[in-house]
């Protein structure tokens, strides 16, 4: 009996509920459940092996980083801030960032932009590395983790050497980012990304003629445009139903116009489409990466303005005004015009929103993040409905939400 | 976004469904605001729905903290088609935290609204399952208001042996 002649034998099976008059029964799926990808809690109500309905329960890791961000001053904001959405980090400086810039109306070095774009583009790849060796994992194929682990490792070795830290970098700056990159950096990243467009080729040869993989992933709990628009889902689930919505191409921020890149959008909205569409972002994401780095400009890496940025530490021993600016900025931090802003970007995930309200102080009066995970959660219900539950772990894999990011 | 004439028209056309509806128009940051009164909120958010802005981005809660009415409600509203984002705000008073729920426009509101509930006490009329979402189901308090402490939790070990010894007697 070949996998095929099961799956047909399954799908004799009627799904309308007729023939099976089986009782309900809610089971409890989480926190603890290995496929829920964090502290995940689904209550699912099951007809047989059929979901019926599922309902996530969240804040298992709330730690109210937006209640701490309010009593930070801005800059000492931005390594909580990071800590949300784990597999991100960059995503999020960015947002909290571009937020902070534009009500301070400070103009970001054109250099600056293009390493946050390098960063940003490295960051998302790790993040689909992370996703797809997971969610390899939760379909049963374990080689695809530890491949996706190896180039994330390398991945993680750039970030060290830029910036000091594998995650969570705190590289990104208001009004910059903090330093420029190392001697050696750029030849090491393009290395990585050749290698990577290769690696990724190994991954589509390994998982596109698996049959298992295909089996559980083509067809399976498909989900149209409109009912994702209606539940405000973004990011490559929306881009696997056939809708190109990308704000790199729609809104661009951080010169993302100057890059010439595709959007990968799927057609059926399936469990399939999804994982093409963070496949092929991957391809992406190295032409973006390669095309800021050949074309990157001279100049200074972090806006010049004294009263945002920190002065170079050696004009500390010569200039008494660096010195003040200095002291000023380390104990209070630089003030923010009154006003209230939202800045929106494009994350692996989806648009991750970054709403700041400034009362006019050194510290933020409301940091709050929209973030995309736990808009996207969401669509868990209507995506699983009337499926198996083998079909719903891995559409939660598909989903790619992390919780980090839910909870904040 | 909308320019700021833009903005105007805009608002004009919602006072068009109530004389009241529109409280104040924001053009900050070439970023524009809409501040309706809390009843009209579900008609302006039609009205807006109708006009283009079919997709709800993000709903935020905010507290304006000393300043009345405290509570703000946020909710972003984006027009895919011709990349145009505009903000429809409401404000409420702690005594009376009620707006209506946009879940019946957009069943995406769903939990965003919880989180605004959650955290500032916001309560949204007509939403299908207003329940707390991040923090424990039986929680005292909103934690995200401005005059809710950090760290104001009750202390469990309180090492008052010295001062009661001998009570495990």
């Amino acid at each position: 009996m070949t996998v095929s002649d099961y799956r047909r034998q399954e799908e004799s099976i009627t799904l309308s509920g007729e023939a099976l008059s089986q009782e309900l029964m809610t089971i409890n799926m989480g926190p603890h459940h290995p496929s829920t990808h964090g502290v995940l809690r689904l209550i699912v109500t099951l007809e047989g092996e059929i979901v019926r309905d599922v309902k996530p329960v969240i804040g298992y890791v709330h730690t109210g980083i937006e209640k701490t961000a309010e009593d930070k001053a801005y800059w000492k904001a931005i390594p909580v801030v990071e800590r949300m959405d784990y597999l991100s980090y960059y995503f999020n400086a960015m947002a909290f960032c571009g937020a902070v810039e534009t009500l301070l109306e400070c103009e970001v070095p054109p250099r600056a932009q293009y390493l946050r774009v390098i960063h940003l583009e490295l960051n998302r790849i790790m993040s689909h590395l992370v996703w797809l060796g997971t969610s390899a994992l939760d379909l049963g194929a374990i080689s695809v983790w530890w491949y996706c682990f190896r180039e994330r490792e390398a991945l993680l070795d750039l970030f060290e050497m830029s910036s000091g830290q594998r995650m969570h970098t705190r590289y990104f700056q208001v009004g910059g980012v903090i330093e420029d990159i190392p001697r050696g950096w750029a030849q090491r990243v393009s290395a990585f990304t050749k290698t990577m467009r290769a690696r990724a080729d190994q991954y589509a040869a390994l998982l596109d003629k698996n049959e298992i993989v295909l089996q559980r992933l083509r067809g399976t709990c498909p989900l149209d445009e409109a009912t994702l628009l209606g539940l405000g889902v973004t990011g490559p689930l929306l881009r696997a139903a056939g809708n190109p919505w990308d704000l790199r191409k729609a809104a661009p921020y951080c010169s993302y116009d100057h890059f010439d890149f595709k959007i990968p959008v799927g057609t059926q909205g399936d469990n399939y489409d999804r994982y093409r569409v963070r496949h092929a972002e991957i391809y992406e994401s190295c032409d973006i990466v390669d095309q800021a780095l050949a074309g990157l400009p001279e100049g200074p890496f972090i806006t010049e303005d004294r009263k945002v940025a920190l002065p170079p530490r050696h004009e500390l021993a010569t200039s008494m005004e660096a010195l003040i600016h200095h002291f000023k900025l380390v104990t209070e931090g630089f003030r923010v015009p009154p006003g209230e802003v939202y800045y929106p970007i494009e994350s692996p995930r989806g648009e991750l929103g970054c709403y700041v309200r400034s009362d006019g102080s050194s510290k933020p009066a409301r940091v709050h993040m929209r973030d995309p995970s736990f808009v996207n959660l969401q669509a868990t219900a209507p995506m699983t409905r009337n499926s198996y539950i083998a079909d719903l772990v891995a559409t939660l894999a598909m989903l790619d939400p992390v919780l980090g990011g839910v909870d904040r | 976004m909308p320019d700021a004439t833009g903005l105007e028209l805009i608002a004009q056309d919602l006072r068009a469904i109530h004389p009241d509806a529109v409280l104040g128009t924001t053009w900050f940051r070439e970023q524009a605001t809409v501040e309706v009164a809390p009843a009209q909120l579900r008609a302006a958010a039609e009205a807006l729905h109708a006009r283009g802005y079919t997709f709800l981005a993000s709903c935020h809660g905010v507290d304006y903290y000393p300043e009345e009415p405290r509570l703000g409600v946020h909710y972003q509203l984006l027009d895919m088609p011709n990349v145009d984002r505009i903000c429809l705000a409401a404000r409420v008073t702690v005594e009376d935290p009620h707006v209506p729920s946009l879940c019946g426009i957009w069943p995406g509101a769903n939990h965003p609204e919880r989180e605004v509930f959650d955290m500032f006490g916001v309560v949204f009329d007509g939403h299908p399952d207003l329940r707390r979402i991040l923090m424990p189901e039986d929680y005292e308090g909103f934690p995200q208001r401005r005059d809710f402490p950090v760290g104001g939790e009750p202390v469990i070990f309180t090492y008052n042996e010295t001062q009661l010894p001998g009570w495990t007697q």
